[in-house]
């Protein structure tokens, strides 16, 4: 029973992370690529195009890899992007079923939708309110900042969902609003200066269809682990 | 809608599903690691699209 759940998680997954590849490759890379023109014309800090070299930073921490590897622009980079979306549509899939067992959630194609709309929400929807999505080439704070600045709002939104939609209390209800509230009050960490070499309209394009690529690859995310899981749980019952 | 319901998912041991959850949890979390914040360059590198287009803090 363990392993068919995993399993399926872990097709799930693979199938959600296949998808977005290819919304990705449509609306969101060419948004990337182009911003990465602006980024060369900076003093090099975070280029692609000559980091040919196999030579490992030493201190990746300073987060300067002008020397390390980097796949060719082509057809490899294309091939990593789709391998690590793969990874990460498993990975969120395996956080889906973790909280299905462990809240002992509903599961059906239709609940699985609502747990993927919840999953965007908290995962990109919230910290894209603090942190705007981000071309290469565009300034924003201290990176660690901003990383534990989006984990506690990840945390906090995931939490609040799951007091507003799974608790009947009223007051959990509200403080579950609070939660999801809570990283907004405290806000997340900003730029010193905002002015960048990237055009604005690239910008606000990337922002808008890279929240919209990850509203799909959750929604589907959602569904697929939902619908899946249900047939799993019927078969176990005829069984 | 979300709540738990007396049918299905639920009916499987408690154990069972705690004992699932845990490693979908633990092994969900160490791929997100890994995919959007090790401060390797080379997984940056290669995972460089994906963490733009999830809106992971990145550079």
């Amino acid at each position: 029973m363990i392993g068919r759940v995993l399993f399926a998680a872990l097709l799930c997954g693979i199938a959600a992370g296949l998808l977005m590849s290819a919304v990705q490759a449509w609306k969101v890379t060419p948004l990337i690529i182009a911003a990465e023109a602006f980024e060369g014309a900076e003093p090099a800090e975070h280029s692609h195009a000559d980091t040919a070299a196999q030579t490992e930073t030493g201190d990746a921490h300073t987060h300067d890899h002008g020397d390390a590897w980097a796949p060719e622009d082509g057809f490899e980079r294309t091939a990593f992007t789709v391998m690590s979306n793969v990874v990460a549509g498993v990975a969120f899939s395996m956080l889906l079923t973790g909280a299905i067992m462990v809240l002992g959630l509903k599961v059906s194609l239709g609940h699985g939708v609502m747990l993927g709309v919840a999953g965007f929400a908290a995962v990109s929807l919230a910290p894209a309110a603090g942190l705007s999505p981000e071309l290469p080439g565009m300034p924003a704070a201290e990176l660690l900042d901003r990383q534990v600045w989006w984990w506690g709002t990840v945390a906090a939104t995931a939490a609040g969902i799951g007091l507003i939609a799974l608790v009947a209390n009223p007051l959990a209800k509200a403080a579950g609003v609070f939660v999801v509230a809570l990283p907004h009050l405290i806000g997340a960490p900003q730029p010193e200066a905002h002015a960048s070499a990237v055009p604005a309209y690239l910008a606000s394009q990337f922002a808008a269809n890279s929240l919209a690529t990850a509203a799909v690859f959750w929604i589907v995310l959602g569904a697929l682990l939902g619908g899946a899981l249900a047939r799993l749980q019927e078969k176990t019952h005829e069984a | 809608m979300f709540n738990s319901s007396t049918a299905g998912i639920s009916t499987r041991s408690l154990q069972d599903r705690m004992a699932i959850g845990a490693i979908a949890l633990l092994l969900g979390t160490f791929l997100v690691l890994g995919i959007g914040f090790a401060h390797s360059a080379t997984i940056h590198n290669a995972a460089h699209d994906t963490r733009h287009a999830l809106t992971f803090p990145c550079h």
